[in-house]
């Protein structure tokens, strides 16, 4: 495994040209799928990108930190939920708006959370996520207000606000925004002090806080910080899905594909969940279009099952270890 | 007055027979959690393959639903313990549990409930016996015997599995392993072969839960994931490690799930387990009997 | 020379189990304490107890004058106490010399007053090292030590977190003869640049030679309390500890 002063005394790029690098190399995506035309492309890429920023948001807390959230779908519901009633009560709030509210709210429920049980083993915390899950959906599903257990429909806009043409495309570039900001927060912490710290508390927890580790503090930044993007990631689904139920909106897909990517990609850094993302949305992508979408779904789970077992570091890990 | 009397007394009644249930379905994870500190959480997919192997033996065979998981239980013996074999060898035997040891059951789970999906697809499903629809009436309150029957089985289970655990040698070799495997080893009894026996013990407990499950109510693959929460808040509150704990912890969410559902509607039941939970977790960990 | 450490009448149980009952313990700024006992007498629980990994029922601990009542472990090592683990606990995906960066970020940088940053940490962590024998490993990993380098790593650990007080609890076990000298060389040099001391050792030479004041635990227990010579000779401890 890659200590991180490997990666510290390593030429990379310091924390600027990164993000400089992610946004060109975001521009230039964009420019591609619009230059293809192709409405499915968009749709399609746009479901890869959420991967990224659903995978790295789980990763902060699970691969740098150790700590396994099984309840992705509830902070990912809170954020789809949030622009759900701002599209209720005052739709012309723009959608970016409505991505950070969707994002501080999840972000402030997994700090509650995270407050209730982080400060018990991390098994306790994993069943407590779990438990949230089914909380949230048993709240949402009883609320009329958002549609309850009938569902929402949302009116897409027929234009793109700032871009014109198809809407979809803005919510692939609002997705590809939401890539940038949680690559460059995943890799800031991996070369921070905070990132040791995360380390830290994975490795050992009790050694940790010998160390002077404010290992609840850190932990509730995880969480907070995991939270908030997968409500972020959440946000703009309404818009993407227009027909927006609990048993979609909760599906347990999402949950899996969350955790899945980033094991098979490699947990161990901001370029795991990327990978996992691509090779496993690739491939259910693909099977979902030659055999059926059922069995795509049962792809995520056995690849996790497998990797997890054999090739515990993850793609990136096989690949790091060859060199 | 009366009426609402009556309700709530019938409420509390199904409550208490629930519990027995909930017993059921939670003692393997007593055994698998709360004794070998394996948190299987794909425990209730195993259920649900009780639920569908008395399905299946149910509607084809015309075979009774418990007679039909009891046959059914060796083969979910073998199973717990080809589960465990792996977990061992790739985890336990690596010092690696958490992360990963947590996905894979998570995986297991999530494979479980799809597979059941590509095969039975989404439809509820429900057995027939003698005992689903007539109830029992002793004048002032009715017992479902759907309710009664599980009940009853499953305190038996659960007493032979305590009578099993403190008076036999391979019991008591369980209850070793949980509190000390180096003396267990000094003793030239083999750890890894107790605790593969224990965990093939939980999951088969697992497919007499699913026949009660499926006589209880209509089954459906994504049921499986209310009971983890279940499952879990009975363990934590019962305390881990403690039989008559647990037994007393399910028994207390029945009743409360019951009168929840009675008098705010069935739709909020799920959440009263988990709302324990987290309540349980953040007030009290040790739960009711733990050590 | 004041009083650093204060241990007052400290009582700790695991449910029917009485680890530690009324425990009276002085320590001096500056000064180096032996605590010895046989195995099982309660003195690596006496020492979670003052660091904050299990809170005692009963006594009270203080540190600097202050109450460490509430107090979590990592507040306690931001104070001034740190501490090496009997079992070593190392970080185990972390270099070694990052291991040893995770107390200077979080206790040292922690102090207020000038952080280490950026390349004095490296130095830092990689001196560190040196001084126990193991700067040729810094950028392995913990799993390709021996037991005995982990020890050393974890006393190397406990040392970056530049305490006032450093318990260093059974360092030396496994350690060969030259090993035990140099590490007794370097709780001595510590000690001279001002940091008290509290040793837990089987090791007598190493305990008499090191040891300017000896306590003596026996079932949970303290026995004895006083200059080395004394306390061997005293019958209590030749009985209980030492064997009849």
């Amino acid at each position: 495994m890659v200590s991180l002063a490997d990666r510290q005394a390593q030429p990379g790029l310091g924390a600027v040209p990164f993000v400089v690098a992610l946004i060109v190399a975001a521009a230039l995506i964009f420019a591609a799928g619009r230059w293809i035309n192709n409405s499915y492309v968009f749709f399609a890429g746009y479901v890869v990108l959420q991967y990224i920023v659903l995978g790295t948001a789980w990763n902060i807390l699970g691969g740098y930190t150790g700590y396994v959230n099984f309840g992705v779908t509830a902070f990912f519901a809170i954020g789809a939920y949030t622009s759900v009633v701002f599209y209720k009560l005052a739709p012309w709030v723009p959608l970016p708006v409505m991505i950070l509210v969707g994002g501080l709210l999840a972000g402030l429920v997994g700090l509650g959370t995270g407050y209730l049980t982080l400060r018990l083993r991390g098994v306790f915390f994993s069943i407590a996520t779990l438990a949230l899950a089914v909380v949230v959906q048993t709240l949402i599903t009883n609320w009329d207000f958002v549609g309850g257990a009938r569902g929402a429909y949302v009116l897409r806009p027929r234009v793109a606000p700032l871009i014109g043409g198809e809407y979809v495309q803005y919510l692939f570039l609002l997705m590809l925004g939401l890539c940038v900001l949680a690559l460059a927060t995943a890799r800031a912490i991996e070369r921070s002090a905070l990132g040791y710290g995360f380390a830290a508390i994975r490795d050992d927890e009790g050694a940790a806080e010998a160390s002077g580790v404010p290992t609840l503090r850190l932990k509730l930044i995880a969480t907070a910080l995991s939270g908030g993007f997968m409500g972020m990631a959440g946000a703009p689904l309404p818009y993407y899905v227009t027909y927006l139920d609990p048993a979609s909106g909760f599906s347990l897909n999402y949950a899996v594909n969350a955790i899945a990517m980033p094991l098979i990609g490699g947990t161990s850094s901001w370029l795991g969940p990327v990978v996992g993302a691509i090779v496993v949305g690739g491939l259910q992508e693909y099977l979902r279009v030659t055999i059926s979408s059922a069995i795509n779904v049962l792809v995520a789970g056995l690849l996790m099952v497998i990797f997890v077992i054999a090739a515990p570091q993850g793609i990136v890990g096989l690949f790091r270890r060859k060199r | 007055m009366d009426v609402s009397l009556d309700l709530l007394l019938n409420a509390v009644i199904s409550g208490l027979l629930l519990g027995g249930f909930y017993a059921a379905v939670s003692i393997g994870v007593a055994i698998s959690f709360g004794m070998l500190d394996i948190v299987n959480i794909a425990h209730p997919a195993f259920i649900l393959l009780g639920s569908y192997v008395a399905f299946i033996a149910n509607s084809v065979l015309g075979i009774d639903p418990i007679l039909a998981t009891l046959i059914a239980m060796p083969a979910f013996y073998l199973l717990g313990m080809v589960a465990y074999q792996v977990y061992y060898v790739a985890f336990e035997r690596r010092d690696d549990q958490s992360l990963r040891g947590l996905s894979f059951f998570f995986g297991l789970l999530f494979i479980t409930e799809v597979t059941l999906v590509l095969i039975f697809g989404v439809d509820y499903r429900l057995v027939q016996a003698r005992y689903i629809g007539p109830n029992l009436n002793l004048g002032l309150f009715e017992l479902p015997l759907r309710l009664l029957v599980p009940f009853l089985v499953s305190l038996i289970m659960v007493m032979a599995l305590q009578l099993f655990l403190s008076k036999t040698f391979i019991g008591r070799a369980i209850q070793a392993v949980a509190q000390d495997q180096l003396a267990l080893r000094l003793m030239a009894a083999d750890p890894v072969r107790i605790k593969r026996i224990a965990f093939g013990i939980s999951i088969a407990t697992a497919s007499l839960a699913g026949a009660f499950l499926i006589i209880i109510q209509p089954v459906e693959p994504s049921i499986g994931r209310e009971y983890i929460g279940r499952v879990f808040a009975i363990c934590v509150l019962g305390g881990l490690g403690s039989f008559p704990g647990m037994v007393i912890a399910a028994m207390t969410l029945g009743i409360a799930e019951s009168l929840t559902a009675t008098f705010f509607g069935p739709s909020w039941a799920p959440a009263v387990a988990f709302g324990v939970l987290l309540i349980t977790l953040a007030v009290r960990p040790s739960g009711i009997l733990g050590r | 020379m004041t009083a650093l450490l204060q241990v007052e009448g400290l009582g700790k149980r695991f449910g029917g189990f009485v680890a530690l009952e009324g425990i009276e313990l002085e320590v001096r700024q500056g000064e180096r304490l032996g605590l010895i006992g046989p195995n099982g007498s309660g003195k690596s629980t006496l020492v979670n107890c003052i660091c904050g990994t299990l809170r005692n029922e009963l006594g009270q601990v203080r540190f600097d004058g202050q109450a460490l009542d509430g107090l979590s472990a990592h507040q306690r090592t931001r104070r001034g106490l740190a501490r090496s683990f009997q079992l070593p606990r190392p970080f185990g995906s972390l270099s070694l010399a990052d291991n040893l960066r995770i107390p200077i970020l979080y206790a040292v940088n922690a102090r207020g007053g000038a952080s280490v940053t950026g390349p004095s940490i490296d130095a830092r962590c990689r001196a560190l090292l040196g001084e126990v024998g193991l700067a040729a490993k810094a950028d392995r990993l913990p799993r390709d030590l021996t037991q005995i380098e982990m020890r050393k790593l974890e006393l190397a650990r406990a040392m970056a977190a530049e305490p006032k007080l450093l318990i260093a609890d059974e360092v030396m076990a496994g350690l060969s003869h030259a090993e035990v000298d140099e590490i007794i060389a370097l709780l001595i040099r510590l000690n001279g640049q001002g940091v008290t001391v509290i040793m837990i050792e089987h090791i007598m030479r190493a305990v008499m030679e090191v040891s300017q004041r000896l306590a003596v635990l026996v079932a949970g227990k303290k026995i004895a309390d006083g200059k080395p010579a004394d306390v061997v000779r005293d019958p209590e401890v030749v009985r209980a500890y030492l064997g009849e």
